[in-house]
């Protein structure tokens, strides 16, 4: 494959993502963009020290998100490495959260493709709907565009029937113009989705990177007809970020991409500070963070 | 464990609720006089003009018109006070004054960019980031160089010109009063402003703000009128420099008026810009560019790049992504948090817009226009494009000074840099490529006085503007802006 030929500009992006984060979200808009951002978050624990309780305990938050205030969504997926799937299957029956596992030797990618494929095809095997798979960077940073497109391509195939994101790790490509590359490569590799990082790595999705997924999704459809979903992950912690990605999305991919099947928040934190602002928007007083549940 | 149902993956159909600025604490007074000789003062023959809302077509408020006699008032005022107390006091001071009104615009910034919107139309988003902030920022640069007139120009010594006549037009009412204040006074003269006829407001402010920062009386006077008070101003003999800003055809007027006289002008007149994407730009950011060149605050920008040149092989992405990008823009309420384009300025502005949209259709133009809903009341044109035009349509050729943009496709370097001067004008530019080489080539070869790369519409202070040919004469900004206000003489120490 040879090089993407789309540039970038930096300053550009920068400027673009200052204008957008200048629009004043208020009253009704806000409490539908609050909603919008719940449905799409994909609930994340990804730690050492994960056990199935804990998972449990993530489930049946991703389902009763505030039981105090009825009418609230549920999240769009639980994310977990690939030896909770099962749990996580179990914990969600009946429900339509999806299970995300991440996989290919997350979060480095430093094995070898046949261990990878193995490992996706478990991962399929043991029920998980979605599989959040890494780049190999070093690769790519390499140059060699040929690796991590056939990386990319022989993985999809493993997946089987689960959907594909295909996590880029911005932060460790570190320029906008590889940030592009790498979403073109993927897209054309097969990706349901593409997903900003690990969030292993700083910076993790940051709103110039996201932007410029977006215009390469764009890109990507006007093209070949085919809607790439994207996932931001890592360091979206509050709801105001939260909006802000929305109406970055509104604004660059439209309304078609307004739902969880097509953009999603990768985040642990961010759902209890949405539910704050939604009791806050209904009520107009802040609770304490004690009457949210830390699951 | 329960598992409920909700209604999920619902096709959104998510839209902004209105955000307004609130104004509770903006007070708009019920009649605005004469600025003379540090007094507000009702005009000699009491007429008044009002001021309307171009948004709503409300009157806002009536504003003094001055006469013969004002103007002689104003300017004898601006002569007192040169002989007088200005050009006695040291050039530190003079610039203590200056730091002291900078300062004061952005302690009233919110109130100043509240009245700019309701009173000229333009988003407050602009008006609150960009005509505001940048007002204060030229008042900053040229306190600073009150003192170090000395240094500014080696091996001359720089004296101080006298009575400035500043005429100032109504796309950036405070700005451009900013642009002519500032370095008219860093350089110890004194001056007559007449800000334009339906934008009067903001000046109004300044006046109070010049009159609370205790700047002597008569130091600035500033008379409102239209565009027979200007006439008026420009032949006053009692005048020894004119700085003008505003339309070609009145520059010429200027000059004729003042030919064989011994007068000093500057002028700042239309523009027909071109801007150039090459295919090897980032397209994206260059889509970004475009929109700020030609919509920014609805096209009312003589520097604005309202001929689009795109190459050939990229022609069609470029303009479907344009086309994109316009659906996203939002027309409407200007002192809504999110309107990106706001009420045009006057009914006889509209009006001409209209015309040259009429004209572009009846010589064969491919018209479009994003599907915003227009308000009812008020002044209001949808931002529109132009496509299948050439150099020879008069869309191409005339300042329309609206949000209609003419696009043109090219094929080779030479052949785009040909066009982009085949025009009057020549105040501005810009090219998008993402080859350091091909910027250089371009930049050097097009006759304008400012072009920007890869980016549209900046400006600073310390950057000097102005234009080639039938765009005037003369530099604002930067240190090239101190000359026209300065006698430059052999340094005799």
């Amino acid at each position: 494959m040879k090089l993407s030929e789309t540039k970038v500009d930096q300053i550009g992006v920068q400027e673009r993502v200052a204008r957008l984060q200048s629009r004043s979200i208020k009253a009704d808009s806000k409490k539908e963009a609050l909603t919008l951002a719940l449905s799409m978050i994909d609930l994340t624990t990804l730690e050492g020290r994960d056990s199935p309780n804990k998972v449990r305990q993530l489930c049946y938050k991703a389902t009763h998100l505030h039981e105090s205030f009825p009418g609230l969504p549920h999240v769009a997926a639980i994310c977990v490495y690939a030896p909770m799937i099962r749990t996580a299957k179990e914990a969600l029956q009946g429900s339509t959260v999806k299970v995300a596992a991440v996989a290919t030797a997350f979060p480095s990618g430093m094995t070898s493709l046949e261990t990878k494929l193995d490992e996706v095809k478990q991962a399929a095997q043991d029920g998980a709907d979605e599989i959040d798979m890494v780049i190999s960077r070093g690769r790519f940073l390499s140059g060699d565009f040929d690796y991590v497109a056939e990386e990319i391509n022989r993985v999809k195939e493993a997946c089987g029937s689960a959907h594909l994101k295909v996590i880029l790790e911005t932060g460790e490509l570190v320029t906008l113009d590889n940030v592009r590359t790498a979403s073109d490569i993927a897209m054309a590799a097969g990706a349901d989705f593409i997903k900003t990082s690990t969030g292993k790595i700083q910076p993790a999705a940051t709103p110039e990177v996201t932007l410029v997924m977006m215009q390469a999704i764009k890109d990507f459809y006007h093209k070949n007809g085919r809607k790439v979903g994207l996932k931001p992950a890592g360091g979206i912690s509050k709801s105001k970020q939260a909006i802000q990605y929305l109406v970055m999305l509104r604004e660059t991919l439209g309304q078609d991409w307004l739902n969880p099947d097509l953009f999603r928040f990768g985040a642990s934190s961010l759902a209890n500070d949405i539910l704050m602002q939604v009791v806050k928007q209904n009520t107009g007083i802040y609770q304490s963070a004690s009457y949210f549940s830390l699951d | 464990m329960t598992i409920e149902n909700h209604s999920q993956n619902t096709q959104a159909n998510w839209t902004y609720d209105p955000a307004p600025q609130s104004i509770e604490h903006v007070d708009i007074h019920d009649s605005y006089e004469l600025f003379i000789n540090g007094k507000f003062t009702a005009s000699k023959n009491g007429s008044y003009r009002d001021s309307i809302n171009p948004a709503t077509e409300k009157t806002l408020t009536k504003v003094a018109e001055a006469g013969v006699e004002d103007v002689d008032l104003a300017v004898e005022a601006a002569r007192q006070a040169y002989e007088g107390p200005w050009s006695q006091m040291t050039a530190a001071e003079r610039g203590k004054f200056l730091f002291r009104i900078a300062r004061m615009i952005q302690e009233r910034s919110r109130e100043l960019a509240i009245v700019e919107s309701l009173d000229g139309g333009k988003p407050i988003r602009e008006s609150r980031d960009v005509d505001i902030p940048l007002a204060a920022a030229h008042f900053f640069y040229y306190a600073g160089w009150a003192d170090k007139l000395d240094y500014a120009f080696p091996g001359r010594q720089a004296q101080s010109v006298g009575v400035a006549a500043q005429i100032i037009p109504w796309n950036f009412p405070l700005l451009m009063a900013a642009w002519k204040l500032a370095p008219a006074l860093a350089t110890g003269n004194t001056l007559v402003l007449k800000p334009a006829e339906t934008t009067p407001l903001t000046a109004m402010i300044l006046a109070d703000i010049i009159r609370e920062a205790d700047l002597p009386p008569g130091v600035v006077n500033i008379v409102t009128g239209d565009g027979d008070l200007g006439k008026q101003l420009v032949r006053h003999p009692g005048i020894d420099k004119i700085a003008f800003t505003g339309s070609t055809t009145v520059g010429k007027e200027i000059m004729r008026a003042l030919a064989g006289k011994d007068k000093r002008f500057t002028l700042e007149l239309g523009g027909k810009a071109a801007n150039i994407v090459f295919a090897d730009a980032a397209i994206d950011q260059a889509i970004e560019g475009i929109v700020n060149s030609i919509f920014f605050n609805q096209g009312h920008v003589c520097c604005a790049g309202s001929r689009l040149f795109v190459e050939e092989s990229v022609a069609k992405e470029v303009t479907q992504k344009l086309r994109e990008r316009m659906e996203t823009l939002i027309v409407g309420d200007p002192l809504d948090k999110n309107t990106d384009i706001g009420a045009i300025n006057s009914f006889d502005q509209l009006k001409r817009i209209q015309s040259y949209v009429e004209i572009g259709q009846q010589e064969g133009g491919d018209l479009y226009q994003s599907n915003c809903i227009l308000p009812e009341t008020g002044y209001w044109h949808a931002p529109t494009l132009f496509s299948n035009v050439s150099q020879s349509h008069r869309i191409v050729q005339e300042e329309i000074f609206g949000p209609v943009l003419a696009i043109q496709t090219f094929r080779t370097v030479d052949e785009v840099i040909d066009k982009a001067n085949n025009t009057p004008y020549g105040l501005s530019g810009g090219v998008w490529t993402d080859k350091g080489a091909k910027i250089f080539k371009v930049t050097r070869n097009i006759r304008a006085g400012v072009i920007w790369a890869n980016t549209f519409n900046k400006f600073d202070p310390s950057s000097p503007f102005g234009g080639y040919k039938e765009s005037g004469m003369g530099r604002e900004g930067g240190v090239e802006g101190l000359l026209p206000y300065l006698k430059l003489t052999p340094n005799t120490r």
